[in-house]
């Protein structure tokens, strides 16, 4: 309303996927969890839905109930032994972490050369397979299969031998997942959120959808794009956010680039969309509700020395109801209400046999002077009105409602969706929750394996790109900081801090990932009593790791690289490989006077490095250092 | 675990119900650095087992500890003198010390509400709605007979009315391959 905001694309939670999968199928889509109930085989990548996606209606029970409906046999791909393992996983294949790439290039020389490549799927649905099936003006030996062959650039043949060596996982069991995969329909190739956050992240997600290609896969019951699930739901209307005539967007990742000099988040460098460069930087930040200001975005100690410059970005403003560590670094700080002091209308979360609404009703007034979101920005659009001298403001803000009756408003057009809704919206009140179910079975792109001519895919060819003519041509057109590279066809993708950093590993011998735990929703929780007791916040540590150091169950320990040092307890676990530790993210950073955190915040420990082509979070790249204190 | 603690109020260090981390396993390098590994992992979820022979009751000085007419064992604190006899007999570790009260506490199988109709807390708060409820002969009939796994003991010490359907992972009783790996959270 006040003429528009720089925008943003891509999450904390899909960065590199989001952007990535869409260059091979056009979009990002996966089959519905319930599809699995017709899979015989499941390899699951990083994939912890028992611990990631909970809830009653979630994606956990759901996973649970297609597994015994279709017996399937269920592969786990991890570097740590999850809850999800310990429940249904039939094998643990654990690789170190970044590696997945040449775990997949192995398993695709194995298929090639035993046969076990869906041959005719690849003719007729890819492009970029092998060098006759390549796009226009690209030179030879480019192809998937030049690379996994050594005929490419690098000479290098990806022979399970090769792959052992990356990822820690013997050769001959290698051939042997490879087989398995390869000889096994419907298999159902699946990834979570955790292989794609890495440095390498935009090659690794690609790489997973690569099997599901190979072994076609894609378009089938039971089968999978091998990228994440898809859910299936009824889309009910939303608070409307108007028209934002500016058309700038910025990397989600970039906010903080954007505020320590401008300059550089050009389109070249740092993927801003629509616009070669900004005009200015970032001078005033409004966060509301989130914890990425400081806790959830990389590098604290060096995010914080940007915000602190009080010339770079000149006000923050937090809403916040509880003391965040980003709360801490508010100008203005604007206590909220929590969900249970106002209304709302909640459509469901990540379900997938079941689509929900929820009417929310505020369980108690407003405690002392905290407002809602809603209330913070009417209020606001009265002030501001008056001080541009557009009485209309506040009314063209709030279209005369209050929150409780947008509530109504929205339930209104909700009933239009689904007109066995009750009428009265004081009895749905009293109902609260709606569900409908079951939601149908979804398998992604199945009118492309049906019929590729009739129903091509949205990519320039209208096929699955396995080699990318536009990835080869943004390769050329970015600049790329050193080392950093976009590549066209989903390699094992080198990185600093990744598992072939060995030069790096001298000084921290251990690779650090944050795996998301189900004692807290990200940072939300973290400060429960009652949940910290029986989810304490701990750092994990294979056994002989531990031993080695003199390190034992429970004891405190230091882990710190060159970026911050975070103490916390440790549980010294054989359900993580060795060479690997795992500090679960969303503990509150909570630094000592020494800039030590005391409250076990991987973030202390994670580098501001977007990576080559989301210009995404590489939050699981990380080699660190651990000793007993 | 959250769920019971939530609903009766209880304060930290007591828990009614506690969910152990059964994991064993190693893992051998090989000389090129890669790994084998057999390692296994299940979580087994207990509260009190209402043991039809129940040695708490037993062993209680004040017969505080009793077990009524529906079978459900419990504490009346208006006699436990909180001698903690009955933890220290307890194979499951079902009665809980309350430092606050100076009485033993336990899982009463949500018993003000099942006269209710209502289903107990934990049963309800389940996601995987992996704990279900009733009469252990009716129990056994929909689940199979009772076999237990470790890290749980020998059933015949106190006879509980506790089915498990065992992971597909499960040691049996006894077992030496594995160990609790969570006791901080119990």
């Amino acid at each position: 309303m006040l003429g528009g905001h720089l925008d943003e694309y891509g999450t904390y939670s899909t960065a590199q996927i989001s952007a990535a999968i869409p260059y091979l199928y056009g979009i990002n889509a996966g089959n519905t969890i319930n599809d699995m109930a017709n899979s015989k085989l499941i390899v699951m990548f990083g994939c912890n839905i028992l611990e990631t996606r909970q809830s009653g209606g979630g994606l956990s029970y759901e996973l649970f109930e297609a597994r015994k409906k279709g017996n399937a046999r269920i592969i786990m791909v991890d570097p740590r032994y999850s809850d999800s393992m310990a429940k249904l996983g039939d094998e643990w294949v654990p690789i170190r972490p970044g590696s997945d790439g040449a775990l997949i290039a192995a398993i695709a020389y194995v298929l090639m050369n035993e046969g076990l490549v869906d041959q005719q799927f690849v003719d007729t649905h890819c492009l970029g397979f092998d060098e006759e099936h390549m796009p226009e003006g690209v030179p030879a030996g480019n192809s998937y299969r030049a690379y996994i062959m050594g005929e490419g650039p690098d000479k290098t043949v990806k022979t399970p031998q090769w792959a052992e060596t990356i990822t820690g996982y013997p050769a001959e069991k290698i051939i042997r997942l490879a087989r398995e995969i390869g000889s096994t329909k419907p298999c159902c190739v699946i990834q979570g959120w955790g292989p794609q956050r890495h440095a390498n992240g935009d090659t690794i997600s690609r790489s997973i959808a690569m099997l599901a290609i190979l072994t076609g896969n894609v378009g089938i019951a039971g089968g999978g794009s091998g990228s994440a699930e898809s859910v299936s739901q009824i889309g009910f209307p939303r608070m409307p956010e108007g028209t934002n005539p500016v058309k700038t967007r910025i990397s989600f990742y970039t906010w903080v680039n954007a505020i320590d000099d401008y300059t550089q988040v050009t389109a070249k460098k740092m993927g801003l969309r629509n616009k070669e460069k900004l005009d200015h930087g970032i001078k005033f930040l409004w966060n509301s509700s989130g914890n990425a200001l400081i806790n959830q975005h990389s590098d604290i100690n060096g995010t914080r020395k940007i915000l602190e410059d009080e010339s770079k970005c000149e006000c923050i403003v937090v809403v916040e109801n509880r003391m965040t560590a980003s709360a801490k670094f508010a100008d203005i700080l604007l206590p909220s209400v929590t969900p249970l002091e106002q209304d709302d209308i909640i459509q469901q979360g990540y379900q997938v046999d079941q689509s929900s609404l929820l009417i929310a009703r505020k369980a108690i007034e407003p405690l002392f002077e905290t407002r809602s979101q809603y209330d913070i920005c009417a209020a606001l659009s009265e002030k501001i009105g008056k001080l541009l001298g557009q009485s209309d403001l506040a009314t063209k803000y709030t279209e005369g409602r209050s929150q409780l009756d947008w509530v109504k408003h929205l339930y209104a057009q909700a009933r239009a969706k689904k007109p066995e809704l009750p009428e009265s919206f004081d009895e749905a009140s009293k109902i609260g929750l709606f569900k409908w179910f079951p939601m149908p079975q979804k398998v992604a792109f199945k009118a492309f394996r049906d019929d590729p001519a009739a129903n091509p895919l949205k990519t320039p060819s209208g096929k699955i790109e396995i080699f990318s003519k536009r990835l080869w041509d943004l390769n050329q057109a970015w600049e790329l900081p050193e080392g950093d590279a976009i590549y066209a066809i989903p390699v094992h993708e080198k990185t600093w801090e990744g598992p072939c950093d060995y030069e790096g590993m001298k000084k921290h011998p251990f690779q650090l990932i944050g795996h998301h735990y189900k004692g807290r929703a990200h940072s939300s929780y973290a400060n429960i009593p009652w949940l910290e007791q029986v989810a304490p916040q701990q750092l994990w540590m294979n056994e002989a790791d531990a031993a080695q150091r003199g390190i034992r169950h429970d004891d405190m320990v230091k882990v710190f690289n060159d970026r911050g040092a975070v103490v916390v307890r440790v549980k010294v676990t054989p359900r993580i490989m060795p060479g690997v530790l795992s500090l679960p993210q969303g503990a509150w950073y909570t630094p000592d006077k020494n800039g030590v955190d005391q409250g076990g915040c991987i973030n202390t420990l994670t580098k501001t490095h977007m990576t080559p082509l989301a210009k995404g979070n590489p939050q699981h790249t990380n080699l660190v250092d651990v000793v007993k204190i | 675990m959250v769920a019971c603690i939530d609903g009766h109020d209880l304060p930290q260090g007591v828990m009614w119900r506690r969910v152990a981390e059964y994991t064993g396993g190693k893992w051998v390098r090989r000389a090129n650095g890669t790994y084998d590994q057999n390692v296994f992992s299940y979580y087994t979820s207990v509260s009190c087992n209402h043991c039809q022979n129940p040695v708490c009751v037993k062993v209680c000085p004040t017969t505080a500890m009793h077990k009524d007419e529906q079978g459900i064992v419990s504490v009346d604190p208006d006699k436990c003198v909180g001698c903690r006899y009955c933890e220290w007999n307890c194979p499951y570790s079902a009665p809980q010390y309350n430092k606050q009260s100076g009485r033993m506490t336990k899982c009463d199988f949500c018993k003000d509400r099942l006269a209710a109709g209502l289903k107990p807390l934990c049963v309800e708060a389940c996601p995987m709605r992996a704990i279900h409820f009733g009469e252990y002969e009716d129990l056994k009939k929909q689940f199979g007979d009772a076999v237990h796994v470790a890290p749980l003991p020998e059933q015949s010490v106190t006879s509980p009315c506790l089915v498990i359907t065992p992971p597909h992972n499960a040691q049996p009783v006894g077992s030496n391959m594995g160990s609790i790996r969570n006791p901080e959270e119990m």
